[in-house]
């Protein structure tokens, strides 16, 4: 008599199971499909417009050809990407890590004031400002075909913003630590390099991933300050200007086979990180 | 209103409960006015009495000051080099240098007509050079330059009142020193304590030039630039523009030209769904997520890692092909609807009726967020301690029951201040609806281009780069800054679980 009740159970876990398991099966093709789509698409050959099939007709690696023919700048647009995202991930990440530290670590008078005006200045829109930018980094002759050193410029100037991650994990090493090294004679500056540092590997790999990726999408202001200038376009700008109206039918499954030349190599970094994606991520939450 | 102690609380039934929430919520926001109000005064206080100080302490180091000091006034650094502190003495004397030769030779004009921003437009002429007639245009007020230099002065001029004030503090605290008998701060000591004590002068020195020149000067200009003419008929070098007060303001509240689109029609219609825009991709991802993050945790399911897995896939994607890819497979021939075509269906205009395209960025964006929310909403839920469900269960809880007692509150008491951020981030969502539809459908009857979809931001985008009214954008941008301003303030004071930091734990 005892065990019927939990029969019942079992078999009513079992069906729930079977239906969790099919539901996550639907939520991984939805997901998903739009990948293998791109794949599927970007080695279509028949024709390189839109189509309302899914299976190319022929398959082969002519719009990949087509990127790495000298008459197509997309080579230059992903050279252009990688330099741009290199040189962020370093300079960014020894900002934010400065800021971060100095926030968590340091009492000094202004702090408070400090971090309450970076608090206001993080409030107003980002493209705000995208005129003024623009006019600056063109006195300084950094837009059009120069456009690489004035998109690493601006998005390393003022990228101490985004320290709020990095300080709160900072916040969860604990003083004694800085303050037995203080004791045994180490500077301000042995203590971040020699303690703080290792302890938070995981932080910084996550602050370098996210500056690295960051670029490689970044598209808005890459597109106005190298206005109508291809050579100084990144790969977003560029593969953007190939889904405009009067593009779209030529360059179609060009824009296709661009993507997954992007897409790729992001992955297999991420991939290769995720651990450290997903403790920045949630660590950032929960602390707001 | 009276307000109940836990006893009285308990005894009332659901509905009392729920009502004397709500009532306790709007009673609260008059006081909450109040005391940001206080706030704001006792902020203005402390500025003023900062301000009185100064004056005051610049009177009494100079009368009490000896000749170094005396001298200092006027050659920042003098009493500081006498007193054999070189290091900083040379710098004082030098950013003074710096500052003078700035003036003179560079920020001086430009902020002697930052009052009109320029005067003279550029002229076309008719030059005869080598008895040829050429024509030539003749730049002279540039009004950008004049704004953007002239700002900058400012800045530096606050700068250098401080830096002088410094150094006037400086001589009077050495000389205290002297005093006293005892021994002044050495060159060796300073350059020693830049990494140790005062290493965090160090660290933000670099990134605080960096704000300042990128972010705050950009956004004080543009602040100004709202109270200018500064449009497409107003563009340097060829055209001046001036200052045209609280103009660009009033076109706020003209709802009605005769006909034509109104600036404050429009932006009524675009705040508006800019709210609803924020409030559903927030709320949807957050619920849907948080499902899709209990469904894998559930016991029972395997290969948990593969699903989390596939999900994450798709953050690692970069946007703007994934998003560029899903706009394209919406549209009138994309791919969707190629099938429906095909399978003897009409065609749906999910881009160009504003409520299908509305709709659609909503649904895309759940397809967008779920990943983060799954990862985010993993970790905590795990977190949630297992004998708060084995004491439900024994209780006869229901699943659902479990849910809306315990996950839900410790889930909302958690993740409160992140739901907020994300509001506000998802107004700002540039990306999703940029790629997605650029803010289209576009109508006639809405200003400036804008369509059914735009949110201010993409809205203020438009305004920016393909209309060049960059005043309007800049009016925008303040208002867009003030709403989140307003909303963050309120839900951090208002709403208790940013308070009661102890509730769970």
């Amino acid at each position: 008599m005892a065990r019927k009740p939990s029969m019942g159970l079992k078999a009513s876990r079992a069906i729930g199971n079977t239906f969790g398991h099919i539901l996550l099966v639907l939520i991984s093709i939805i997901w998903i499909a739009p990948f293998v789509f791109i794949v599927l698409q970007s080695l279509r050959v028949e024709t390189t417009a839109q189509v309302g099939y899914l299976l190319p007709k022929k398959i082969g690696f002519d719009n990949f050809m087509f990127l790495f023919s000298p008459d197509c700048n997309f080579m230059t647009w992903y050279f252009n990407t990688f330099i741009i995202s290199l040189a962020v991930a370093v300079l960014q990440t020894i900002m934010i890590l400065m800021m971060a530290y100095t926030l968590s670590r340091f009492r000094f008078k202004s702090r408070k004031a400090l971090m309450n005006i970076m608090l206001i200045l993080g409030m107003f829109p980002g493209f705000l400002t995208m005129v003024v930018l623009y006019q600056v980094l063109k006195l300084l002759n950094l837009t059009q075909g120069n456009a690489v050193g004035g998109l690493i410029l601006v998005s390393v100037a003022s990228s101490g913003m985004g320290y709020y991650v990095c300080k709160g994990f900072f916040d969860t090493i604990p003083k004694s630590l800085d303050e037995a090294a203080r004791v045994d004679g180490a500077t301000r500056f042995q203590v971040f390099y020699k303690i703080i540092m290792p302890l938070a590997k995981p932080i910084i790999i996550y602050t370098i991933l996210t500056a690295f990726m960051g670029p490689w999408g970044d598209f808005i202001f890459a597109r106005y300050i190298a206005f109508g200038e291809p050579s100084g376009y990144n790969v977003a700008v560029g593969l953007w200007s190939w889904l405009t109206q009067d593009q779209i039918n030529n360059h179609y499954t060009h824009f296709c086979a661009g993507g997954v030349l992007v897409a790729v190599p992001v992955i297999v970094l991420f991939m290769f990180l995720q651990k450290y994606y997903v403790e920045g991520v949630t660590g950032g939450a929960v602390k707001g | 209103m009276k307000r109940l102690d836990s006893l009285e609380y308990l005894r009332l039934n659901k509905w009392q409960r729920f009502v004397y929430k709500i009532t306790l919520f709007f009673v609260s926001i008059p006081g909450f006015f109040k005391n940001v109000g206080i706030k704001i005064g006792l902020f203005f206080k402390k500025i003023g009495l900062g301000i009185a100080n100064f004056f005051k302490n610049i009177v009494l180091y100079f009368i009490h000051g000896d000749w170094k000091t005396k001298v200092s006034y006027v050659v920042m650094g003098f009493g500081s080099i006498a007193r054999g502190q070189w290091l900083r003495g040379l710098l004082f004397l030098a950013l003074e240098v710096v500052f003078i030769l700035y003036i003179v030779f560079f920020g001086g004009q430009y902020l002697a007509q930052l009052g009109t921003l320029g005067t003279k437009a550029a002229v076309i002429e008719t030059v005869v050079i080598g008895g040829i007639e050429v024509t030539v245009t003749k730049y002279y007020d540039n009004s950008f330059k004049i704004l953007l230099y002239g700002v900058l002065s400012i800045f530096f001029i606050i700068a250098i009142l401080y830096t002088w004030y410094l150094n006037i503090k400086q001589n009077h605290i050495s000389e205290q020193i002297i005093k006293e008998r005892k021994k002044l701060v050495s060159t060796k000591d300073d350059l020693r304590a830049l990494v140790d004590e005062d290493f965090y002068k160090t660290m933000l020195s670099l990134p605080a030039i960096g704000i300042t020149v990128f972010t705050i000067l950009p956004i004080v200009f543009m602040v100004l630039v709202a109270f200018t003419n500064f449009d497409k008929n107003h563009q340097p070098p060829q055209n001046l523009f001036g200052w045209v007060g609280l103009t660009n303001f009033n076109q706020l509240f003209t709802w009605n030209t005769g006909g034509g689109a109104s600036f404050g029609g429009t932006f009524g219609e675009i705040l508006l769904w800019t709210l609803i825009w924020a409030f559903f991709a927030t709320f949807t991802n957050y619920f849907l997520g948080m499902m899709v993050a209990m469904l894998i945790n559930k016991k029972g399911i395997r290969l948990k890692k593969l699903w989390r897995t596939i999900l994450v896939f798709s953050i690692a994607i970069p946007q703007f092909i994934s998003l560029l890819y899903v706009s394209k497979m919406f549209s009138a021939d994309g791919f969707i609807n190629g099938l429906i075509m095909n399978m003897g269906g009409q065609r749906i205009p999910f881009w160009t009726n504003q409520w299908y395209a509305r709709v659609t960025v909503i649904i895309i964006n759940i397809w967008i967020g779920i990943p983060y929310l799954m990862l985010i909403t993993t970790g905590i839920l795990m977190n949630i301690p297992a004998d708060l469900y084995e004491s439900a269960k024994i209780d006869g809880a229901s699943p659902a029951q479990q849910y809306f007692k315990i996950t839900l509150p410790y889930m909302l008491f958690i993740t409160g201040p992140y739901l907020l951020t994300s509001f506000t981030g998802n107004m700002n969502n540039f990306n999703v609806i940029f790629l997605l539809t650029g803010g289209g459908p576009t109508d006639i009857n809405l200003y400036g281009g804008a369509g059914h979809t735009d949110l201010l931001i993409t809205w203020l985008y438009s305004l920016t780069v393909d209309d060049t009214n960059y005043k309007l954008a800049a009016v925008i941008g303040i208002l867009i800054f003030i709403v989140v301003a307003l909303l963050s303030t309120i839900v951090y004071n208002v709403i208790p679980s940013t308070k009661n930091e102890e509730d769970f734990q």
